[in-house]
């Protein structure tokens, strides 16, 4: 069982925390509201964006068998990897066989799935992360606590302290200039030593083996072009059929994440250096990874899941996961994607609560640019939890399942779907129901900051029929 | 929207009074169910209503919200609109009944049911046009927007735009309006303390707007917000918006 | 160990039931009147905190050597382009150094790493949409050309300044015909990594000066 109920209080008890994230996903939401203004201009880019990953999703095993014919046509080395173990191993034999020492890396999620710098510096091989928010959380050793600004839980005082403690001659400041120049000096040496450079990837293009990276930094293109050897690591996911798609999902993605047009950077590779070309990388080299994805595959109704993008808009307007933040997901995806993809891969017998750490407020569902159904998918999610043998589509389905929720749910049923029974039960309990003390199950949890909720004597059913209105 | 219901008046409408008024509101349906009756309209109240079935569904367990799902469709055979007080009950209704029903042979029973499904304060402006005239005297009140309601049915403006035709009324936007106020059912229990974060920042905002009332098109919410305001000793206290017209159009106190 | 993670990876793809696949709905990229498109395409470079000069074809190395006077004490071109070939053939003493870009990056790296403060290349277009940079590194013109140095300057014509990006892949004939790497560049290197500030140079270029020759 992962334990998020029991970590969320820690989150929830500290104020920085949560002024931290408070503060950034207000900033986030009123910038996004403000890129998408125009309701039919947003609902006829979402319908494309949508569409596209739909097909994409729909045509997963034929478009990956595109993406590598053509990306080794182009020179790109494409390896399949069912594992993040298996990932790992190749990226690993990849660097030993060049001989590196030491990788620079942008930013990339499917390398926190695997663990890839820890397994890395298990092997004598040095891993620096080169995106600032990545920097400072492995100067921290912590881990994201959001997909697309991983430092988001960090304030200005607690990076300066940070980097006053880590960067040889940079006392502290508060400067964010400052703190983001000593940052490129730092890195500016590490990209020029390292042996290898190590990515993400936001789209991969079937039509064309093109790998799509958006950034702002300019970490993200010096980690594909000035080490000598680059290892791009995707969800076998991320694809789409044409560069006609590209477009549309380029408009998409950094308007919902961070509420800005486009990024300053959108790098597009298609090969390694051609003979006779200055620059970029001798040798490419794409790791296509599973790692639970084709399971998802396997469920008509979960396979949405697979249409992600990774904005994180869902996180960011999620009212759970602005007040506990990422980390009490404890997995790599927070939020409500982390909600249905954790379970999914990891299994509802280790994290079965997090589908249940929802309003199905709906927040996300409406501002997800690719139209996951995101809370359907959590209901799905919680019923495979307290079930188990009509479905073997999710690992662990019927974990949470309990003999005294199932009777209470039997129970719920028979009062319901009786009138005689319901009628009986809501006359009783609109007499007697305030007499239930405040310290009872449930209505413990209720009060610890509330009143009791007060039952009204007489029930609507008597009272309508005691003003006349009609029955039939 | 292209439902037929919506471009005529109907003669007789079905009222769904969903269990949380049916327990701890019941003034907000009858006050929904005068404001009907006012429009000149034939109200009907079928007893053996209970439960929309959400609690059950959201809970992951289906079989159970079927069964008492189709229940309420028996509940109310003929065709005319099942006007519902909560935009989350009726949510349900319009959304995930049809959800709930896919591939089995009720599924034509309840799609047909969902399309007679209607929000109050939407079938109020949409359907019945309705003028209101206000008798009461100035107030200041903001709003409390229900997930569910404006998410699931797509009502956002509708009941602002009832509240803006009481010309002694003063509607405070909510700087917080469209947050989620922690309720989400079993939620509340079953996270405690972030259903209790929740409520507390909702309840800091609707104080921020200085009104002495927040109104609501739902009882869940209302039920989570007041418990909050009354335990921190606010003095203001939250409303059903059926209860207010009703008060508001009928002079002070005429309930 | 790939070849039988590919066989039971797209096996277990391949045994998934087939759903149906949706149409793609149509969809237009914003478009612009023509005489709206290079106004909004340099308003919005300067928002993303370009600077941008509307220069002559007769006039742009003196524009540029007025931009760098005083910010830069070297600029690196890549001589075999036309305008590296422009501006060996007529720059000034007093101008920053010329350093040509023109060995593989492995004996370049020192300079390219830390030693010059600029850097030119030139866009095969630009989009109006967005304030976009289109470029299009080859042999000629290499990547890195754009990214080390501190400040990146670049030219665009109007002329190849176009509303969207679909339009200029479609008129263009991108897919089939895509190059190494094609970057757009939209402003200078930024981040928003610390409490959301925003602050430029993190990584490439810290200034971004754009000179648009109409012609």
């Amino acid at each position: 069982m992962s334990d998020f109920t029991q970590r969320a209080p820690i989150a929830l008890n500290d104020p920085t925390l949560r002024r931290n994230f408070r503060r950034a996903m207000d900033g986030l939401m009123s910038k996004r509201a403000a890129q998408f203004a125009d309701p039919a201009a947003w609902a006829a880019l979402r319908e494309r964006g949508a569409m596209a990953k739909a097909r994409a999703v729909a045509r997963l095993p034929e478009l990956l068998e595109q993406l590598e014919a053509k990306c080794t046509a182009n020179g790109i080395h494409v390896h399949w990897a069912e594992t993040t173990a298996q990932a790992n191993a190749i990226v690993l034999g990849i660097l030993q066989k060049a001989g590196a020492k030491k990788v620079i890396k942008g930013k990339s999620m499917v390398s926190e799935e695997m663990e890839l710098n820890h397994f890395l510096e298990g092997h004598g091989i040095k891993a620096v992360e080169s995106d600032l928010g990545e920097y400072i959380i492995q100067l921290a050793h912590e881990a994201p606590s959001h997909i697309v600004m991983p430092c988001i839980h960090k304030n200005k005082g607690e990076i300066a302290q940070l980097f006053a403690d880590n960067i040889d001659g940079l006392g502290y400041t508060e400067d964010v200039d400052a703190l983001t120049a000593a940052a490129r000096r730092v890195l500016r040496d590490e990209f020029a030593t390292a042996d290898a450079g190590i990515s993400g990837v936001n789209v991969a293009v079937a039509e064309t083996g093109t790998l799509v990276l958006v950034e702002n930094e300019g970490n993200g293109r010096l980690s594909t072009t000035l080490p000598p050897l680059h290892i791009a690591l995707m969800g076998i996911e991320k694809l789409a059929e044409t560069l006609d798609d590209v477009a549309p999902l380029l408009s998409l993605l950094p308007r919902s994440a961070t509420g800005q047009p486009i990024t300053t950077y959108v790098n597009m590779i298609t090969s390694p250096r051609k003979p006779g070309e200055k620059d970029g990388p001798q040798a490419v080299h794409l790791v296509l990874l599973d790692s639970g994805r084709s399971r998802v595959y396997a469920d008509e109704q979960l396979r949405d899941t697979l249409r992600c993008i990774r904005c994180g808009a869902c996180m960011n307007h999620c009212p759970v996961y602005t007040r506990v933040g990422g980390h009490t997901y404890k997995f790599v995806y927070p939020g409500p994607i982390g909600k249905i993809l954790t379970p999914q891969l990891e299994g509802l017998d280790c994290a079965g609560d997090q589908p249940h750490a929802s309003t199905l407020c709906n927040a996300c569902v409406e501002v997800c640019p690719v139209k996951i159904p995101l809370a359907d998918l959590l209901v799905r999610l919680r019923t495979e939890s307290v079930h188990s043998g009509h479905s073997q589509a999710v690992k662990g389905a019927g974990s949470r399942r309990s003999l005294h929720e199932t009777l209470s749910w039997r129970g719920w049923q028979f009062m319901y779907a009786h009138p005689w029974a319901y009628g009986l039960a809501t006359r009783l309990m609109a007499r007697l129901g305030n007499l239930i003390p405040a310290k009872a199950p449930l209505m413990r949890q209720w009060t610890s900051v509330r009143t009791k909720p007060k039952f009204a004597g007489k029930t609507l059913h008597e009272l309508a029929r005691d003003k006349g209105f009609d029955h039939e | 929207m292209s439902d037929p219901a919506r471009l005529r008046r109907p003669e007789t409408v079905y009222f769904f009074g969903t269990c949380v008024i049916d327990l701890f509101y019941p003034g907000a349906g009858l006050a929904g169910m005068e404001l009907l009756k006012r429009q000149g309209l034939r109200v009907v109240f079928p007893p053996d209503q209970s439960c929309c079935g959400q609690p059950a569904r959201n809970s992951g367990y289906l079989d159970e919200a079927r069964a008492v799902a189709l229940r309420q469709i028996a509940a109310f055979p003929n065709d005319w609109p099942v006007v519902v007080p909560s935009g989350s009950c009726a949510g349900m209704m319009k959304t995930h009944y049809p959800d709930l029903f896919e591939g089995r042979p009720e599924y034509s029973k309840a799609k047909a049911f969902s399309a007679r499904v209607f929000e109050l304060t939407d079938f109020l402006v949409n359907v019945l046009d309705i003028k209101l005239e206000d008798k009461g005297e100035p107030v200041r009140v903001t709003w409390h927007g229900s997930c569910h309601s404006m998410r699931e049915m797509g009502v956002v403006d509708q009941p602002k735009s009832l509240l803006r035709q009481l010309s002694n009324v003063t509607l405070v936007e909510n700087p917080r309006e469209k947050e989620c106020c922690g309720f989400g059912g079993t939620f509340a229990v079953r996270q405690p303390e972030i259903s209790a974060a929740m409520v507390t920042d909702k309840v800091a905002a609707i104080e921020e707007t200085g009104t002495s009332q927040v109104l609501s098109g739902d009882c869940g919410c209302l039920m989570n917000i007041n418990g909050a305001l009354e335990k921190a000793g606010k003095a203001i206290h939250g409303r059903h918006i059926a209860e207010f017209l009703l008060e508001r159009t009928s002079g002070q106190g005429g309930k | 160990m790939s070849e039988t993670a590919r066989a039971n990876i797209l096996g277990r793809l391949r045994a998934a039931r087939r759903t149906s696949i949706p149409a793609l709905p149509a969809w237009d990229a914003p478009a612009y009147a023509v005489d709206e498109r290079i106004g909004r395409f340099c308003q919005l470079l300067e928002t993303l905190h370009a600077e941008v000069h509307r220069v002559t074809e007769a006039g742009w190395p003196q524009q540029l050597r007025t931009v760098l006077a005083g910010r830069a004490a070297s600029l690196m071109v890549a001589p075999e382009t036309e305008s590296g070939r422009r501006l060996a053939a007529d720059w000034s003493q007093d101008a920053p150094r010329l350093v040509p870009y023109d060995r593989p990056v492995e004996e370049m790296k020192t300079t390219l790493v830390h030693g010059v403060d600029a850097g030119l290349t030139t866009a095969v277009a630009g989009i109006a949409e967005t304030g976009t940079l289109v470029l299009w590194p080859d042999a000629a013109e290499p990547r890195l050309l754009s990214l080390l140095p501190p400040i990146h300057v670049a030219l665009v014509r109007a002329s190849t300044v176009v509303d969207n990006l679909p339009e200029l892949m479609r008129d263009q004939g991108w897919s089939s015909r895509m190059p190494t790497n094609v970057v757009l560049v939209s402003g200078p290197s930024k981040t928003a990594d610390i409490e959301q500030t925003l602050a430029y140079g993190v990584h490439g270029p810290k200034e971004l000066v754009v000179l648009v020759i109409e012609d």
